[in-house]
């Protein structure tokens, strides 16, 4: 069983399921990115792994531990860290003051970890007492995910950590997020960007219509005649 | 010269010092308003009668320690009092919103809901208040009257105008300064400061970063239990306290808290400090300032006032009115109000 797995997901909101029999997961040290066309569930499959939805059916477990019933603050305690794809900075914060926020669980001392974020993320530290508002969009992802990556999480998910910057800011949050992932992090992901992101990625997820169709290694999902037809434009 | 520094003294004396403590009062009233709207998210109507409230504890307080002998010669008794008032209000206020607010915000009700449950709030706060110290106006200021009389004013400077500092007027800008103080170091040094900004700028993200609403919601209504007696209280010593006269202290208290930018603290005192000034300003009359500024024959003769103390509060209406107009998130750019 994987380190981070959604099993056999069903959930949605009211009387409709988006997600039917969904199973995603990932390793630790690895990336898995999910991918597939406009509502066919992919924010949702994460909603649902990180427990800001509630399961119909399915199980999620990190590390062998079952988190159904856990409240997702909860989940924070238990190694997870959620970015969510907007909104995902106090914007009337300082970037220090972001940071601080996202380890107010923990009681230890976070001098450390803000360390590694600041050498992760040179030009947050450059930044440190600007207001995140002022920021541009691609040094607010970062902020973003260093607010996540203060209480160490051990899975690490990412909701279009990509959209709406540039393609050279792209790459450089790739590399970033390639770098977190050797530091032995699981990281799950949904990106717009297929192509890319299943160039980085050691699992792939296809979803249509709340289902993984194809699941499979990046680079085999790229190579994939089918999955190229339909999902990568040819 | 001279005529310069007597309609000088004039202007300081009914406008300048009067201006700063009333607007004194108008930004801690305003303070308590903006800081229920940044983390609440709704417009605290009750807010004036808790300022009543607060200083109906105190005079109650005051009354108790004067019984007992204990007087404060130089300043009012109230602010020895002033602690156990706060202390009773803040009780109140937390009563208030475990019984009343508590159970619509774990409702999720709207905005306008929650300020129509704040109107109930009021009228019955104003019920209470009324059922225990009456209706009547009280007069709780004791201890030395003035700082600075106008006789010793006029001896010590030999102009013909006075001007006047009265103790209230000395106490509330000093008590302003360092309970404000206190409030902004507290919201952007501490942990708990840190994490009440966080939670009224980003609700969804401050509960995935692990920050207790219940915790916030309760540090604000002390901040606001306090702000609320201070503010009532000093208004009350500057003025005298009639339990009714809150009724419509509310209205510039909150033209000062939209004005600033509603939900940013700067804002709100910034915003105490102008609607102060701008009352008094437009209902002060000029006649003798300008019979020392202008020679005698084109000197006026009516009272050069442009609007009657009586339209004092259409003032803040009218200021109220045209930032919402003109620009509804106010100088500081504060939230939608």
């Amino acid at each position: 069983m994987s380190f981070l797995i959604g099993e056999n997901m069903v959930a949605g909101y009211g009387g409709e399921n988006i997600l039917n029999n969904c199973t995603i997961g990932v390793e630790e040290g690895e990336i898995a990115v999910v991918v597939g066309p406009n509502g066919a569930g992919k924010s949702t499959a994460m909603k649902a792994i990180f427990g800001m939805l509630d399961l119909k059916k399915g199980a999620i477990f990190v590390d062998g531990e079952n988190m159904a019933r856990l409240k997702p603050q909860e989940r924070v305690l238990k190694g997870m860290g959620f970015v969510p794809q907007s909104n995902n900075v106090f914007t009337s914060l300082t970037v220090q003051e972001n940071l601080e926020m996202g380890a107010f669980i923990r009681n230890d001392d976070i001098n450390d970890t803000m360390g590694q974020v600041y050498d992760l993320f040179s030009v947050l530290k450059e930044k440190r007492y600007q207001i995140a508002g002022e920021l541009s969009g691609g040094q607010r992802q970062q902020v973003a995910v260093g607010r996540a990556l203060m209480t160490r999480p051990k899975v690490l998910m990412l909701d279009e950590p990509t959209a709406g910057v540039s393609p050279m800011v792209m790459d450089e949050l790739f590399d970033k997020i390639i770098e977190i992932a050797d530091t032995g992090v699981a990281i799950l992901m949904v990106e717009q960007n297929a192509r890319q992101a299943l160039g980085i990625a050691d699992t792939g997820f296809v979803m249509v219509q709340g289902e993984n169709k194809y699941t499979d290694t990046g680079k085999s999902l790229l190579a994939n005649p089918e999955v190229r037809k339909a999902f990568l434009g040819g | 010269m001279i005529d310069y520094l007597n309609a000088l003294t004039i202007l300081a004396n009914y406008i300048i010092i009067p201006g700063l403590a009333y607007g004194s009062q108008l930004a801690l009233g305003a303070l308590g308003v903006t800081m229920i709207y940044a983390v609440l998210r709704f417009s605290n109507f009750a807010h004036g009668e808790l300022m009543s409230f607060g200083a109906m504890s105190t005079i109650l307080c005051t009354w108790a320690l004067q019984s007992m002998g204990i007087t404060l010669t130089l300043i009012p008794t109230a602010i020895l009092a002033i602690p156990i008032g706060a202390g009773i209000t803040v009780l109140y206020c937390l009563f208030v919103n475990h019984v009343v607010y508590e159970y619509y915000r774990e409702k999720k009700i709207d905005t306008n809901t929650y300020f129509i449950v704040s109107i109930g709030v009021l009228f019955f706060t104003a019920g209470l208040i009324r059922l225990i110290i009456g209706p009547k106006d009280q007069n709780f200021s004791d201890g030395n009257r003035f700082i600075l009389k106008a006789r010793e004013f006029k001896e010590m400077t030999g102009l013909n105008e006075g001007l006047a500092i009265k103790t209230t007027q000395g106490i509330t800008v000093l008590v302003t300064i360092i309970l404000v103080t206190f409030v902004f170091w507290f919201l952007n040094k501490t942990r708990t400061g840190k994490s009440m900004r966080a939670y009224s700028d980003n609700e969804d993200l401050a509960l995935l970063s692990g920050i207790n609403p219940k915790k916030v919601v309760l540090i604000t209504w002390v901040f606001t239990g306090v702000l609320a007696t201070v503010a009532g209280t000093l208004y009350g010593l500057d003025k005298i306290y009639k339990p009714f006269t809150f009724m419509y202290l509310v209205l510039p208290v909150f033209a000062s808290a939209i004005l600033g930018g509603v939900g940013n603290p700067i804002g709100a005192i910034v915003g105490g400090y102008i609607i102060a000034f701008s009352e008094l300003i437009f209902t002060f009359a000029y006649k003798k300032v300008f019979s020392y500024l202008l020679p005698e024959s084109i000197a006026p003769q009516t009272l050069v006032q442009l609007l009657s103390t009586d339209y004092k509060i259409a003032v803040s209406f009218l200021i109220l009115v045209l930032v919402l107009l003109i620009k509804p998130t106010g100088i500081f750019s504060g939230k939608e109000a």
